[in-house]
């Protein structure tokens, strides 16, 4: 039975799955996520078609830089987190510091990225090995990027009062992408940095 | 395919018949039901075109589920099991004769390892007997397809493919690279040449030989306008100083029905066309025009056919 | 009964001038025609780059064409049919329907279905460019490495086709996320998800496999850019890398590539067989669950175009069992559909009579397409003209047919007009003969052992009057296919007026004038069947009976419950914006960077483009003003 209510029933700001901007985002994360999905199997593909991984002359990946790279990107998704919350409570300050803090802790991750690149033991015209490292790493470092933009833009439209606890699908969207970006480079870790160890 | 001249070929043949027989008799069935809906629609004219209201569809439903779903499980179930087992039954078995198949732009390099020597284009095999087929590519992707004689395998760089082959009778069976390999692909054929055991012990004896040495003054002038030539930069002549590897083995060119990579039949005018400007024959082909005089092509032609 | 348009909202829907609305529409009904027109033309370019084909293969070594010219057109016709003309024209189909046959007043994001067009268009033109310098791609449609590498293929042809497919992709990519968002979430009123239309389910399924299958082809396209122009390793052997690892990804996307292009044809000859054979469709919940479960086994079964490669026994024998499991929901279809023509009062009027041709045409493709995973038959005809037949007996039986039953089913509703009957039976005729008469010689001289992509033959092979008579097929095919030119160009200005519903059909977008007004719907309908026009209970045309709670004079829309389509808020529709095509204008630079190694030029495109893409997010006033209420 189709219960038709009256218009000033119906709202016009709805977040999460009633919202048709959440669901589409979910389609592009489904779409981001089979794309590192092909990414990791192509490097498994190789891995298990190789003698030797890494390959000859390699060392493997040390681990402490990654592992310092993690704690800074998971905690940047704990202040996403945060900042959600706050505004979900009407808090706008709480949004804009949780933001701001994110922000901080991605340029960071970003940075100690370059410094790994700049430090690297193999590159990519070296081997496929080297290929698949910087091209995995890379195309998760421009994800991180945008990420960061879209949080820059974000602190910009919560300085102009654009969110509120009734209209915060911006924010959410931004921080669900945030959480993916997150999880998925600890399957980058998990298949890059750690497996080659096993 | 349809003409097997080898058990595997002819298994898959007759699988082959078997899937079309099978086709044709569901192609009838379909296309007499189409048939019989055109016909009826005529039939019931002037109540086409009616809104039909029928409610109750589970009878048609469960026909249709029989007829789209239960029979052809049941058929195509019962034709991949026979297939999966000829695919078993191909799987590459070690035989005492081996034989490399090196892929290039555009032609094939023949090894026979144990044999201890290099030709192109042309495989002999002994009648009835499987040889293993090692498959390599010096450059792209290629594909080894003798129709008449098995199915075929990838030559892939970077691995190497194994493929039994075996002829029922003697002959001499086309074949043609069956993966898109740049500019030539159309013309990389070779020829799978099936000897009775002693023919082909002789070709193998012969072929161990080093070139024909030259019996007479032009086939002689012709090796030394030969080797001064550019020609040896690509090419190899067993027996001589010519030691290039970018072009086919040419120590027994006489000795082949082909040219090109079965572009050309091998007689001295064709042979003559192709030295001079394969360019004109096979364009974009790796062999430049050679610049010689008729003297020398001459010359050289009298020495390359007097290599049996 | 005619419905009547309401001009106050004509006005507030449609575009003020016809260059605003050229350049800066979201209306999906504008959108939809121009992906089929641009798809119809790239269909024309791709029918041509085949004709010259065929008159270079009439005869044993001809001259007529040079290798490089050959491999080229071989090339860029399949590239051209498979990636810019059968998904962009079905897509079109979609574009134009969906909102129509949902209930609803445009896509769930109108600006992003304008750009997808645009980037549509682009990419085309960017690939096509290539013509221009002489250097088409020539690596075959599936572009093979280490053919398709920098050592073997210097110059910039595969760059084209790499850059512009990527460029496409995210065409499809949103395309893909707007139907399946609009399909979920903005259903009329009691349209739970078990009374869509079968067109609707097909280009839902269809969608998600978009997303799925296009990140492999992506991830292969990104690795052959890097290895081409930025000397990266992915496929070349002795540096650890796998050339098989490009066939993998490569196929991961190229076999349910193949369905995305099926199964919105699917979609069309379900809703065609309905409506002309007067009857519900038999097995309604079959249909749908076929087309779900297709799509599904269609990710499993890609090793099955690498069966001659090398793989292990195992390997193919798990496939080839995977493989025949796809034939299954397709025969369920075919008898579905056969089923409900019998048990109807079928009119074979021309839409029915293409799918007719369709049922007949595919089920031969699908036959011989059944034969495929027995591995060692397909050993020997795989990379034959075998699989050129059977290829293009599923494809253009399956999508070609299907698309022109739908152009002589939708025609009277997009344009107001119906095509020419007669025009259309010789339209059809000559193209189902001609098509036969071409493809169907071409299984034979496959099985003769003539290998595909192959720029000439030898004579004397018996090859030779084979292919005489494919190149003759062709030719007949070709004017069939010109007969519906010239049906359109006829009927567009002669045609005989159509009213709303001219097919007494039984989906929502009959209950429209023709063509629809910019709005759609006056009053979005409340839904009580699978067939609304058809039952009793659904008025859709009857305002009184019908209580809209969205406002269309605020451009508003109604966004719904996932499976039973209750209502759950109101969305306000975007007015028409340029920002789209500044976009897409963007990327172009941003590709054409990439392509000339200019990467200042992709570096500044890049930073625009977010700069732009931060301008179309930011709230418009309409947005603003409603959050603030």
């Amino acid at each position: 039975m189709t219960v038709i209510p009256a218009r000033s029933e119906l709202p016009t700001q709805v977040s999460g799955s009633r919202s048709v901007g959440w669901w589409g985002l979910i389609c592009l994360l489904l779409n981001e996520v089979v794309l590192f999905a092909s990414l990791i199997a192509s490097y498994l593909y190789i891995r298990f078609n190789s003698t030797a991984w890494p390959p000859l002359g390699v060392p493997k990946p040390e681990l402490i830089l990654p592992a310092i790279m993690t704690v800074i990107l998971l905690s940047s998704s704990v202040f996403m987190h945060l900042a959600q919350r706050g505004i979900q409570r009407g808090d706008q300050s709480r949004l804009r510091i949780g933001l701001l803090i994110a922000f901080g802790l991605a340029v960071i991750f970003l940075a100690l990225q370059v410094y790994e690149y700049m430090h690297s033991d193999v590159l990519p015209k070296d081997n496929t090995y080297g290929s698949l490292f910087f091209a995995i790493t890379g195309i998760h470092g421009i994800h991180v990027l945008l990420a960061v933009l879209m949080n820059g833009y974000l602190q910009l439209r919560a300085r102009l009062g654009h969110f509120s606890a009734r209209r915060l699908q911006g924010v959410e969207n931004v921080v669900l992408y945030w959480h993916f970006v997150d999880a998925v480079w600890i399957l980058i870790v998990l298949s890059l940095y750690v497996s080659p160890y096993f | 395919m349809l003409n097997p001249q080898s058990p595997t070929a002819d298994r898959v043949a007759q699988l082959s018949w078997v899937l079309f027989a099978i086709a044709a008799i569901v192609f009838v069935i379909v296309i007499a039901l189409l048939i019989l809906g055109i016909v009826r629609a005529r039939r019931i004219e002037p109540h086409a075109g009616e809104l039909v209201t029928r409610t109750d569809d589970r009878r048609v439903i469960s026909i249709v589920l029989l007829a789209g779903a239960v029979a052809p499980a049941v058929i195509l179930f019962g034709v991949m099991t026979w297939s999966i087992t000829i695919t078993n039954a191909a799987a590459a078995r070690d035989t005492p004769l081996v034989i490399e198949v090196t892929g290039h732009q555009w032609w094939w390099q023949i090894n026979y390892p144990h044999e201890n020597f290099v030709t192109a284009n042309e495989i002999h095999i002994p009648v009835g007997q499987p040889v293993t087929l090692k498959l390599m590519s010096a450059d792209v992707n290629h594909s080894f397809w003798v129709p008449e004689l098995s199915p075929k395998l990838d030559l892939i760089p970077g691995q190497t493919n194994t493929l039994n082959l075996e002829a029922d009778q003697a002959g001499t069976y086309r074949g043609q690279c069956a993966e898109y390999c740049g500019i030539q692909h159309a013309h990389m054929a070779f020829l799978v040449v099936a000897d009775a055991p002693d023919t082909y012990a002789r070709w193998v004896t012969q072929e161990q030989q080093p070139a024909t040495t030259p019996s007479s003054d032009a086939v002689r002038e012709g090796e030394q306008t030969f080797i001064q030539s550019a020609c040896v930069y690509c090419h190899t002549v067993r027996g001589t100083s010519a030691a290039g590897t970018l072009g086919p083995d040419l120590t027994h060119l006489a000795s082949r029905q082909m040219i090109g990579a079965g572009v050309l039949a091998n007689t001295p005018g064709n042979l003559a066309g192709w030295i001079v400007n394969s360019q004109a024959i096979k364009p974009g082909n790796l062999m430049p025009a050679m610049e010689l005089d008729p003297k020398q092509l001459q010359a050289i032609l009298a020495y390359l056919q007097s290599l049996e | 009964m005619a419905t009547i348009a309401d001009k106050r909202l004509t006005d507030i829907w449609g575009e003020s001038s016809s260059l605003w609305r050229t350049l800066a529409t979201v209306d999906h009904k504008t959108i939809g025609v121009r992906y089929m027109v641009t798809a119809f033309l790239f269909f024309i370019v791709g029918g041509i780059e085949a004709l010259l084909l065929r008159i270079q293969l009439g005869s044993a070594e001809s001259t007529f064409l040079s290798p490089d010219v050959y491999n080229q057109l071989f090339t860029m016709h399949g590239t051209t049919m498979i990636f810019f003309f059968a998904t962009p024209m079905l897509f079109g189909f979609g574009n134009f329907l969906v909102p129509l046959m949902l209930g609803s007043r445009d896509m769930a994001f109108p600006r992003l279905n304008a750009f997808g067009y645009w980037v549509f268009l682009f990419s085309g033109l960017f690939m096509y460019s290539s013509f221009l310098i002489g250097a088409a791609p020539n690596g075959g449609w599936f572009a093979y490495v280490p053919l398709t590498s920098l050592q073997y293929s210097p110059g910039p042809n595969l760059d084209f086709w790499g850059l512009g497919l990527i460029f496409l992709s995210i065409a499809s990519i949103g395309g893909a996320a707007n139907f399946i968002v609009s399909i979920l979430k903005m259903r009329a009123p009691g349209m739970s998800i078990n009374r869509m239309p079968l067109f609707i389910w097909a280009l839902l399924v269809t969608a998600f496999a978009v997303i799925f299958a296009i990140p492999p082809l992506t991830v292969a396209n990104i690795f052959l850019v890097l290895e081409r122009g930025f000397g990266f390793r992915f496929f070349e052997s002795q540096y650890g890398g796998n050339p098989l690892l490009w066939q993998h990804l490569f196929w991961i996307f190229g076999h349910p590539d193949v369905y995305i292009i099926f199964l919105p044809a699917v979609g069309i000859v379900s809703e065609v067989v309905q409506v002309f054979s007067r009857r519900v469709v038999v097995g309604y919940t079959l249909l749908a669950t076929a087309v779900v479960v297709t799509v599904i086994i269609a990710f499993g079964v890609w090793v099955h175009h690498m069966f001659a490669v090398g793989i292990s026994p195992m390997a193919s024998d798990l496939f080839s069992l995977a493989s025949v499991v796809i034939g299954i929901p397709a025969g369920v279809q075919i008898f579905a559909w056969l089923a409900t023509i019998l048990t109807g009062k079928p009119r074979f009027q021309l839409p029915l009579m293409w799918v007719a041709g369709f049922i007949f045409v595919f089920v031969i493709g699908g036959l011989s397409g059944v034969m495929f995973p027995a591995a060692s038959f397909d050993q020997q005809v795989t990379d034959s003209y075998f699989v050129v037949a059977h290829f293009h007996y599923v494809l253009f039986g399956g999508a070609v047919f299907p698309i022109f039953a739908g152009f002589y089913y939708w025609f009277p509703k997009i344009v107001g007009r119906m095509l020419n009957k007669r025009i259309g039976w010789w339209n059809f005729w000559l193209t189902f003969i001609g098509f036969n008469l071409t493809f169907f010689p071409m299984h034979i001289v496959g099985l003769l052992g003539m290998p595909r992509r192959v720029y000439t033959y030898q004579g004397g092979l018996g090859w030779d009057t084979i292919n005489l008579i494919s190149t003759i097929g062709s030719f007949v095919l070709a004017v069939g296919i010109l007969l519906f030119i010239v049906n359109l160009i006829y009927s567009l200005n002669k045609g005989e007026k159509a009213g709303d519903n001219p097919w007494d059909a039984a989906t929502l977008e009959w209950a429209t004038t023709s063509p629809p007004e910019p709005y759609n719907f006056k009053t979005i309908p409340t839904i009580y069947s699978r067939v609304p026009l058809w039952d009793q209970k659904s008025h859709p045309n009857d305002e009184s009976s019908n209580p809209d709670p969205t406002d269309p004079y605020q451009r508003e829309t109604l966004v719904t419950s996932l499976l039973d389509a209750q209502p759950e808020s109101r969305l306000i529709m975007p007015e028409a914006s340029i920002i789209p095509l500044v976009l897409a204008l963007v990327l172009v630079l941003v590709f054409a960077g990439l392509l000339i190694h200019v990467l200042w030029m992709t570096g500044i495109g890049v930073a625009v483009s977010l700069i732009v893409v931060g301008w179309w997010l930011w709230p418009t006033r309409q947005e603003a003003e409603a959050a603030a209420s």
